[in-house]
């Protein structure tokens, strides 16, 4: 199976540094594909490889079947949209936008159509004759999409495009985005570092971390399937245990000891055997707590007592800081009901936490889990300990 | 203290400083023009003679020669201190301050005695004299080659000479080649260094956006460097071209009679004839020879400027009304 652009194997060294790190992956024509990692892992690196300012020391790159590892940049049919837009600032934004139509020594007429058709696309009819240091950042980015879409390129390239701009400005031109990537149907490669906007724009995720692939897959199946402890802690937040499997109570499911924990169900759909150490992820929100016991039992229901440390109300949902044990444990609970009308839960409170086997994760392989290769997370404003890193150190003292 | 008066004395050091070194100078020797001169070297009474006196034949033709060899110089230190620029503001920080200190290393060396150097290095029997001659029977021989209207041209202008080089008169020493080449060697660093500084301050990323829309090194040169650093041209322009028009010592030592420019005129006329009205009135001959076109040049640019944006409303416009169909 090939791709429309194809990654075989690329590396690419600065000095010492790996910046990419033997990275193979396919965007389907059309996709809309994104790199997400964290800054410095190499997403830029890898999008100037295919712009063609870098060279790969080893792999190659195909463009639709076609070899461009050694074609220049100005003939690779791929346009940029830079980081910090890089607009020419001595041309005005109809001229930056036609820059491209005027090297390629397009008609006339026909540039004037194409650009006004760009402009309309951006909603930037009325500016057209300011210059670049005349518009806000929003437009400046609007532009530069136009300047790039108007050669019309078999692959965008987009390195976090919305970084500069402020929070509304940035979740608008996030809605635009993906009204322009269904509009002209072009394959576009997004790079950024906020998930957020990977999960809510992308047909497909790559997660790198330096320099590596660590995972490619639909944002759901990175979210809900994390292949490693880096996927599962850099797309949302997570609770991981390390435990040891004990029995297999049933088919597709086994018991695993969490030191300093308890022994849980968990769904299993890995190889392995008793005596094996593994990995889980359980996602906060997929933990329930309550005052009261479950309402019903089931074998598949992980339920344990817990004591209530700390609570942060955010009004559509409550996170709470719970213990088990010595165990700190992030539970997101979302108000079903009115939230009055539930058992207030306080303090200190002695509670009830449960969820199903089917709700956690274990990841393929298992590593000790390495904090330094974890993004940091405080929790939402809370002062006291980091309850990830607290259980994360119980579970690697063993 | 209202906006304007604190705008009044922020400027008045640098306003002063210009009426005292500039404008009243210039004033004097407009002045001397309308004078007589006595011939104990003083400035006579009012008359209108030096400017009667003015009327040789001889001066229009110095007059264009020297803008020709000033825009001659200007345009070569351009032409070369553009990719030095370039390459340096491409070089590691630590690189770039060797280098630019290099290029100021001559300027430890007296002027003189740098021009001194030359003289012996365009000894007849130098190697640069045989390039010379082999440079003069290029042009010669390209010379054949050019239509007859633009052949009329160059000699017209004196880019060219009618007759084929001669080896027994054509020496470098005393030569107008001679002079621009050492023009060259003097100005280049005041050519350089503004295009450096404006260079260091261009955002080469654009660069990179230019050849990703598909436009090769020398296109995003052209369209893009270029552009960018224009208030380092200007700069570098002024920097070179004011003091070529200017330049005596130069000429007077390597130009022989073979390129008197109207430096070398003025000094003659100032200092050996001690007229220094006929002096300033050739130094205003000068200025207005230059700042005219100059000055016609930029009203032309400006008036282009207003009729394309007006084109650009006109056609914004028709984008609107585009868009609202
Ligand atoms: N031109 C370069 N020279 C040396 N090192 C570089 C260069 N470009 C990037 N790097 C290094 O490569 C790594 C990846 O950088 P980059 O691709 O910019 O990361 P990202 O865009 O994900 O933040 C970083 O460690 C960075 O320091
Ligand atoms: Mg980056």
């Amino acid at each position: 199976m090939s791709g429309f652009l194809e990654f075989q194997g690329v590396t690419k060294r600065f000095g010492h540094v790996l910046a990419v790190n033997d990275v193979s992956f396919s965007v389907k024509k059309g996709e809309f594909f994104s790199l997400l990692g964290p800054s410095g892992c190499g997403k830029t690196t890898l999008l100037r490889l295919i712009a063609g300012f870098e060279q790969p020391d080893e792999g190659r790159i195909l463009l639709d079947g076609q070899d461009i590892t050694r074609l220049p940049a100005n003939k690779r049919s791929v346009n940029t949209v830079f980081q910090n837009y890089a607009l020419f600032p001595h041309l005005s934004v109809y001229d930056n936008i036609a820059f491209g139509l005027r090297v390629a020594r397009r008609p006339k007429d026909e540039i004037e159509r194409e650009v006004a058709a760009m402009l309309r696309l951006v909603q930037m009819e009325d500016k057209a004759d300011r210059f670049p240091n005349q518009i806000s950042g929003g437009q400046k980015q609007r532009v530069a999409i136009a300047r790039a879409l108007v050669n019309k390129p078999r692959v965008l390239l987009l390195d976090e495009p919305l970084a500069a701009l402020d929070l509304k400005l940035r979740q608008r031109m996030l809605l635009e985005l993906d009204l322009i990537h269904d509009e002209v149907g072009i394959t576009f490669l997004y790079v950024t570092h906020d998930q957020g906007e990977a999960m809510s724009l992308s047909d497909r995720i790559a997660v790198m971390h330096s320099g590596v692939c660590e995972q490619i897959a639909s944002p759901a199946e990175v979210y809900e399937a994390p292949k490693t402890s880096f996927v599962a802690s850099f797309i949302g937040d997570t609770n991981f245990f390390d435990g040891v499997v004990t029995s297999f109570p049933e088919n597709n499911y086994c018991k695993l000891d969490i030191n300093g924990f308890a022994e849980v169900v968990c769904y299993n759909d890995k190889q392995k055997a008793i005596g094996d150490r593994v990995n889980l992820s359980l996602r906060p929100e997929k933990f329930r707590v309550s005052v009261d016991p479950p309402p019903r039992q089931n074998p598949h229901m992980n339920v344990l007592r817990a004591r209530v440390e700390d609570i942060i109300y955010s009004g559509n949902h409550t996170n709470y800081w719970v213990s088990v044990g010595a165990r700190r444990v992030a539970v997101y609970q979302q108000h079903l009901g009115y939230l009055l009308d539930e058992k207030p839960i306080r303090w200190g409170d002695d509670v009830w936490l449960y969820w199903d086997a089917d709700t956690g994760y274990m990841l393929d392989d298992y590593a000790p889990i390495d904090e330094s290769l974890l993004p940091p997370k405080a929790p939402g404003g809370a002062a006291s300990a980091n309850p990830f890193t607290s259980g994360r150190e119980d579970g690697a003292a063993k | 203290m209202t906006k304007k008066l604190r705008e009044a004395l922020v400027t008045s050091p640098s306003f002063i400083w210009l009426t005292l070194f500039f404008a009243i100078p210039s004033l004097i020797v407009l002045a001397f023009t309308f004078h007589g001169h006595t011939a104990n070297g003083g400035v006579g009474e009012w008359s209108l003679s030096t400017w009667r006196e003015l009327v040789d034949p001889d001066y229009p033709v110095i007059v264009w020669k020297t803008i020709r060899i000033s825009a001659e110089v200007t345009a070569w230190c351009i032409l070369l201190a553009l990719p030095c620029a370039y390459a340096i503001a491409r070089m590691k920080t630590k690189w770039r301050a060797i280098v630019a200190g290099a290029i100021m290393l001559p300027f430890w060396t007296n002027f003189v005695v740098r021009v001194f150097a030359w003289k012996t290095m365009l000894h007849p029997d130098g190697w640069l004299q045989h390039c010379y001659f082999a440079f003069l029977q290029f042009r010669a021989w390209c010379f054949e080659w050019l239509p007859p209207s633009v052949r009329g041209f160059c000699v017209w202008s004196g880019l060219a000479s009618p007759t084929p080089p001669d080896p027994a008169s054509s020496t470098i020493l005393d030569s107008e080649t001679a002079v621009v080449l050492v023009s060259v060697y003097t100005l280049l660093p005041f050519a350089i260094m503004p295009l450096y500084t404006a260079a260091e301050k261009f955002d080469f990323s654009l660069m990179e956006a230019a050849r990703d829309l598909g436009a090769k090194s020398f296109y995003a040169f052209r369209k893009v460097f270029i552009p960018g650093i224009r208030q380092g041209l200007v700069s570098a322009f002024l920097m070179v071209f004011i003091p070529a028009i200017g330049s005596y010592v130069i000429p007077q030592m390597l130009g022989g009679t073979n390129c008197v420019l109207i430096g070398n005129k003025i000094f003659m006329r100032a200092i050996q004839n001690r007229n220094i009205p006929h002096a300033s009135a050739l130094a205003t001959l000068m200025a207005v020879s230059v700042f005219l076109p100059l000055g016609c040049a930029l009203w032309w640019r400006r008036h282009q400027a207003a009729r394309d944006k007006r084109e650009v409303e006109v056609r914004a416009a028709r984008l609107m009304l585009g868009g609202t169909k």
